[in-house]
């Protein structure tokens, strides 16, 4: 992308009237994210009028605040029920939220599998930064087993699990792994999910130097997003080192099938520092949508009530 | 003997008993003890009365409806349940949504998300549920979501007893979530009541941008009783007032006379952020003392400059009453029993029922007890509202009675204690 286009995105996207500088680490992966996803929301070419981003608490969640559309910072881990709230009150609404991995699957994690479960058309963006960063680097759900964290400084005695697979085992329609290494892959990756009618979760593979990086000597911001770009696989390729060329191109149309193999290599491998995981689409799957459920049900009761009133005339 | 006219705060509104704010007729009258159903029929021009057998939680059902409410989640208990089971069907009939979410705070999630676009939203539940939903509720009182949340009483703590009823929430309605918050507490003594207080909810919380609790008991909930249902074109329903200014100069949290701004409704053009941080009058999280000073101090203002219509109490033979009972809820019920046995005997009695418990209404209190000798604060708990009374002044002997095994105190048990 063109350096101007880029700032013409920035100005029109990001809020002119907040007070920067933002709250991240220099360094922190969240910022790029925030530029995939202003990029697809540009791409797939939604007005910022008809966007709601909504976040929990934690690094991540902070993420709204800058970004001009209609943004909501809700309570820790609570999210997606206000997004739910929100979409079925206005279903015409675009709901995205984002969410740090505690967030999401720790405190959150009772509220996510039932999203997924429910199947309401919203996008979630998951940062799994494998620790709770804005609380000073404690162990969480994605913490590796070993890993030194604030609350775990002779090393992790619990196992991290894998947020993609969790989604998918819970119903999730549309659930892709991406990274902060392989940006273009991400941007189409989050433009996927927002299309996608139906429950979709994007795992976005991230660092923290700060909290995570340093306890566990992993080296400087760069030196662990570089370690990323070693560690994903794309799915169509499970076998060999992704580089980025081919997480690209392997990401884009990735057939079902695919996702049972990238599931059995990750819930072992994002237990460890090092292992290999899969980046792409991990399952894209057509469920009946909730908000047309909901208005078929509508219709019948309307009806039911009519014939009930025209019976006792 | 008829019902005297709600004492009120405001003594420039002499018209009705719990004026301004969307009381219907039947509410008006200050009929508030008596069950309306032997009131003649109000609506002249539809000749119909929509006299209805109704339990306490069906009624509420109808009284939300009634007051736009269009969205409700929550999650089963009892004896709450048959509120989520009705507006099940109720609400896809009005165009409206139900769901059933994965637990409480969820449910409270909903609901400020529904709130914040635009649709009035509700959720009924009991304690280990209001327990719960505590954490979200302080997010609707600092970002200034409305939304109505019914707590029918049932024992505790803990799980309690599930089918028995009980007062002891009435604090945690008031303080239940962390920090210094703006919150409406309202409590419901009839299936009449359950009606047209929850009309009144909506429109507390709609017109003061504040989340308020509406107080039931496991005896109200489950009682029948006949009812009017107002017809429509009788009740006063509140909306939030949205801005009326173009959307670049929209400040979500600015001030104003009455201290409550216009609230837009998301995806209507004024994009905004909306945050459980203290935040500055845009919205965005602030640390500065003056602008923290600001904004929560706003949040008070606005529920204070409205006590005179927000506190609402019923007065029932109090204008001689030497001895007085000051009670809410089903408790009031047996107060208002145990005030006529007394008056057969010759002794002065009367009730002040507080419909209003929080912001609590002292000046109706404080009335009372300077023109009584003493006063009985019945409640289903320890004593959390007499404590309240005992706070007002120190001019009257308060006595408490209280029962916490489950059981409804009994007028016999009042009168006793206006006889002593
Ligand atoms: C109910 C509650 N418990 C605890 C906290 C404190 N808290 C704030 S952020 C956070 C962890 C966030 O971690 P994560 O979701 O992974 O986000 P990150 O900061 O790593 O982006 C915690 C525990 C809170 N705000 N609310
Ligand atoms: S603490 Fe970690 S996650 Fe948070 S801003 Fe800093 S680097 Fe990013
Ligand atoms: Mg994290």
């Amino acid at each position: 992308m063109k350096m101007e286009k880029v700032e013409q995105l920035r100005h029109y996207y990001l809020r002119h009237d907040k007070k920067f500088p933002h709250v991240w680490c220099p360094g922190c992966g969240n910022g790029i994210i925030l530029g995939s996803l202003i990029r697809a929301i540009d791409k797939i070419g939604l007005s910022k009028d008809e966007v709601v981003l909504a976040s929990g608490i934690g690094c991540a969640g902070r993420m709204p605040v800058y970004a001009d559309f209609n943004t909501l910072h809700t309570t820790h881990g609570r999210a997606l029920t206000f997004a739910t709230g929100i979409k079925l009150a206005r279903p015409e609404l675009n709901l995205i939220t984002v969410m740090g991995d505690g967030d999401a699957t720790g405190i959150g994690g009772n509220h996510f599998i039932h999203a997924a479960r429910r199947n309401l058309n919203l996008t979630a963006i998951i940062i799994n930064n494998q620790i709770y960063g804005m609380t000073g680097g404690q162990y969480s759900p994605t913490t590796p087993y070993g890993a030194k964290a604030a609350t775990a400084t002779g090393g992790h005695l619990e196992h991290a699990f894998s947020i993609a697979d969790l989604a998918v085992t819970a119903g999730a329609s549309f659930v892709a792994r991406g990274t902060v290494y392989h940006v273009p892959h991400l941007d189409k990756l989050i433009e996927q999910g927002i299309r996608k009618n139906g429950f979709a979760v994007i795992e976005i593979m991230a660092y923290c130097h700060t909290q995570f990086g340093r306890r566990n000597k992993m080296g400087d911001a760069v030196t662990m997003m570089e370690k990323l770009r070693d560690r994903a696989v794309a799915v169509k390729d499970p076998g060999a080192a992704g580089s980025p060329g081919t997480a690209v191109a392997a990401g884009a149309s990735d057939t079902p099938g695919a996702a049972a193999s990238a599931g059995a290599l990750d819930s072992d491998s994002l237990d460890t520092l090092d292992g290999k995981f899969a980046i792409g689409v991990l399952t894209d799957v057509e469920k009946p949508d909730y908000i047309a459920e909901y208005a078929r049900l509508r219709a019948a009761s309307r009806l039911n009530a009519q014939n009930a009133g025209n019976a006792g005339k | 003997m008829s019902d005297k006219k709600a004492s009120r705060e405001n003594d420039n509104q002499p018209q009705s008993g719990v004026n301004g704010v969307g009381a219907p007729q039947v509410a008006a009258s200050g009929t508030a003890m008596r069950v309306p159903a032997r009131e003649p029929a109000r609506s002249s021009q539809n000749a119909v009365p929509r006299r209805r057998l109704l339990q306490g939680n069906e009624a509420m059902v109808e009284g939300a409806l009634a007051a736009g409410c269009r969205f409700f989640a929550g999650y089963p208990i009892t004896p709450a349940s048959e509120i989520s089971e009705l507006m099940s069907v109720r609400l896809p009939r009005e165009n409206g949504t139900f769901i059933q979410m994965e637990d409480e705070i969820a449910s409270m999630g909903a609901v400020i998300g529904a709130s914040l676009a635009g649709v009035k939203s509700l959720t009924a539940t009991s304690g280990p549920g209001f327990s719960l939903m505590q954490e979200n509720l302080g997010f609707a009182c600092m970002a200034e979501v409305p939304c109505v949340v019914v707590n029918v009483m049932r024992g505790g703590p803990s799980t309690g007893m599930p089918t028995s009823p009980a007062q002891g929430d009435v604090m945690q309605a008031r303080w239940g979530t962390h920090g210094d918050h703006p919150i409406i507490v309202l409590s419901v003594a009839t299936v009449a009541e359950c009606f047209e207080i929850t009309v009144t909810a909506f429109n507390f919380a709609e017109k003061y941008r504040v989340p308020v609790i509406l107080l039931s008991d496991e005896v109200v909930a489950h009682t029948r009783e006949n009812i009017v249902l107002p017809e429509s074109a009788q009740l006063e329903v509140v909306d939030r007032i949205r801005p009326s200014v173009p959307p670049q100069w929209y400040k979500p949290y600015a001030d104003n006379s009455r201290g409550v701004p216009p609230m837009a409704t998301m995806g209507d053009g004024y994009r905004h952020h909306v945050t459980g941080l203290v935040h500055d009058q845009s919205g965005y999280p602030t640390e500065r003392s003056d602008e923290v000073k600001t904004q929560l101090k706003r949040q008070m203002r606005k529920i204070s400059s409205g006590f005179g219509e927000i506190q609402l109490t019923r007065s029932f033979m109090l204008e001689d009453a030497q001895v007085a009972v000051i009670a809410y809820g089903a408790v009031a019920r047996s107060a208002k029993r145990a005030v006529r046995m007394a008056r057969r005997q010759g002794i002065k009695a009367g009730l002040l029922q507080l419909v209003t418990l929080f912001p609590f209404p002292r000046k109706a209190v404080d009335q009372v007890l300077r023109q009584c000798k003493a006063v009985i604060v019945p409640e289903m708990n320890f004593g959390q509202i007499s404590r309240e009374v005992k706070r007002v002044n120190r001019t009257c002997r308060v006595f408490t009675v209280n029962r916490i095994d489950g059981q409804l105190i009994t007028p016999a048990e009042i009168f006793q204690e206006i006889s002593n």
